[in-house]
């Protein structure tokens, strides 16, 4: 410090003050990181990531939906005749083959949210959904074919642990 | 000791001035009509829904196992728990019939035009605000109205570009709505209205700083403003019992005109209810993007029409002084304008049909061409009423300010 009320050095003086703007600024901005990571799903949201269903007591046309995650989940027992449909063709909307859905044909597993709004679609006898709120509907593969929903139904990494069990969630 | 009293307080803040040059002394126009009631309706509505509001709380549980059921011990245990409720949830409803018909004046008499964009903006603030804490409001009773409308609305921000799962995953702090939702929406909507207060205090600065418009569009001479007491207190007070009137109407013989039916039944995340509408308020915007067959698309229109109103004073390039009143096309274009939202609020309200599609498609149209066409129209209009001839004064107006 001279003691006196000039500045000797404005260069120094602003870059100093800039430097201390960017800290400032950058330091402001970690500390809001805890208030807003504290509002991602908790650890025992996350726990629930995983649920285990049991297909023996689904019988062949059945549809069972599970919670996975807080969200329902449809397991369809397929019929042969269904299987035929869903693999007669692609879809229009979202095109996808349906050997690509599915991990062995008799068993769809799908995530069951409409992919428009999120509302939970209803069955269709004819072994597709069509979605209550804004009339989506999908067909026996969960795939799209009438809007205004974008894509197919979501299927869920899923495995199968034994024969009649499969685990949702994890692969 | 009154006086001395005051004195005492006068030498340390201004409280005598304030109350002279803000309340009492206000210098009001003297010819407001009975819309200019409307702003003073909204700031009563906030407060009573502040203090319902406030006093349901001691009672509510934010916990997704006990929510419905605290609405239920509200109704039946507590005491004059129903009429708290009733209040707090008809006035929502009237919170907003009263901001909107406030907004409509607004836009009738041009009171968003130069100098008042500010006052303006802050009450689009203000709006938006509302918006958010009706809807978070909405899911509180957990009802499967609440929990499903909190699920279509929070799923739109998945039009976020690039992190859109990971936005709504964070909003609703679980994959579905769940219980961390219902407690962060709690959290807000008993946050919210603190803000909204602060907002208003604004926007009242800014009414005081450019004052209140008038009916005749032309800022009067000093002479033509009266004292805000007693001619505005008495005024606002007989429109306040009017109001009250047929507020109370609903409050105790109609108070489940504003509540869903299926919102008597819990939550379940499992089964949507047949047919989900948002709140009569929501429809108009609702209806908007449902008529965009894209998702994004829609969630853009959807944000645009709430939005677009801040570009009113812009968008308005009129020079002549006044609001509809003396703008002949302006008016017109109003009254089409006020048809498109009652047309969009019957749309949202029905199931989807082809029909009723193409009728919300059209009307979104017109709503949007309300805005877009205005530039235009209001400089086809300027030229009109300028060659019909105007009284030498306001075309003095006009000619003094240059465009
Ligand atoms: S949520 Fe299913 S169609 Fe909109």
């Amino acid at each position: 410090m001279s003691g006196s009320d000039t500045i000797d050095n404005p260069e120094r003086r602003n870059f100093l003050g800039k430097i201390t703007t960017v800290a400032g600024v950058t330091g402001a901005a970690a500390a809001c990181w805890p208030f807003v990571n504290s509002m991602n799903p908790s650890s025992d949201v996350l726990a629930k990531a995983t649920t285990e269903v049991d297909l023996s007591n689904i019988p062949p046309g059945g549809e069972h939906s599970v919670a996975w995650q807080g969200k329902p989940v449809f397991v369809v027992h397929r019929t042969p005749e269904q299987i035929k449909n869903a693999e007669s063709s692609n879809g229009s909307i979202d095109p996808e083959a349906d050997s690509k859905r599915v991990l062995k044909p008799e068993w769809l597993v799908v995530v069951g949210i409409c992919t428009h709004l999120g509302c939970v679609p209803n069955r269709d006898p004819e072994g597709g959904w069509l979605c209550p709120c804004h009339g989506s509907m999908y067909d026996a593969s969960g795939r799209v074919i009438r809007g205004p929903a974008p894509k197919n139904l979501e299927v869920p990494t899923y495995s199968f642990v034994s024969d009649n069990k499969i685990l949702i969630g994890k692969a | 000791m009154f006086n001395r009293m005051i004195s005492w307080i006068d030498q340390r803040f201004p409280l005598t001035s304030f109350v002279k040059h803000d309340l009492t002394g206000y210098p009001t126009p003297r010819n407001l009509s009975y819309w200019w009631n409307f702003g003073f309706l909204a700031g009563f509505v906030l407060v009573l829904q502040l203090a319902t509001g406030i006093f349901l709380a001691m009672h509510y549980k934010a916990d997704s196992g006990m929510a419905f059921d605290s609405i239920q011990h509200i109704m039946r245990d507590v005491n004059y728990g129903w009429l708290l409720r009733y209040l707090h949830a008809t006035g929502a409803s009237a919170f907003f019939v009263v901001v909107y018909v406030h907004m409509a004046r607004t836009l009738y008499y041009g009171s968003y035009r130069k100098p008042r964009e500010l006052l303006w903006w802050t009450g689009q603030g203000l709006l938006l605000l509302l918006m958010a804490i009706s809807f978070m409001g909405y899911l509180l009773p957990w009802g499967q109205m609440s929990y499903w409308g909190a699920a279509v609305i929070t799923n739109l921000f998945r039009a976020t570009p690039f992190i859109g799962d990971q936005v709504v995953i964070w909003l609703r702090g679980d994959y579905g709505v769940g219980d961390a939702t219902l407690t962060r929406f709690f959290a807000l909507h008993y946050l919210f209205p603190f803000i909204i207060v602060g907002g208003v205090v604004i926007h009242l600065i800014a009414l005081h700083t450019v004052k209140s418009s008038n009916p005749s569009g032309i800022n009067l001479a000093d002479k033509d403003n009266i004292p805000f007491h007693p001619y505005f207190t008495i005024k606002d007070m007989f429109g306040l019992g009017v109001y009250l009137l047929v507020f109370f109407v609903f409050v105790f013989f109609f108070p489940n005109a504003f509540i869903e039916a299926a919102n008597n039944i819990p939550a379940n995340p499992m089964q949507t209810p047949p047919h989900i509408v948002p709140e009569w308020y929501f429809l108009p915007f609702y209806a908007i993007l449902r008529s965009v067959p894209d998702l994004i698309g829609g969630v853009v229109a959807m944000g645009l029409s709430v939005m677009i109103f801040a570009a009113m004073p812009y968008m308005d390039r009129s020079r002549i002084p006044g609001g509809a009143h003396y703008r002949p096309l302006y008016r017109l274009q109003f009254y089409i304008f006020i048809i498109a939202i009652f047309v969009l609020g019957y749309v949202g309200s029905q199931p989807v049909t082809d029909n009723i599609v193409l009728l919300g498609r059209g009307a979104t149209l017109v709503y949007f061409a309300c805005f877009l066409f205005l530039p235009i129209i209001s400089k086809v209009e300027e030229r009109m009423l300028l060659k019909r001839g105007l009284p030498p004064a306001v075309r003095a107006m006009v000619e003094g300010e240059k465009a």
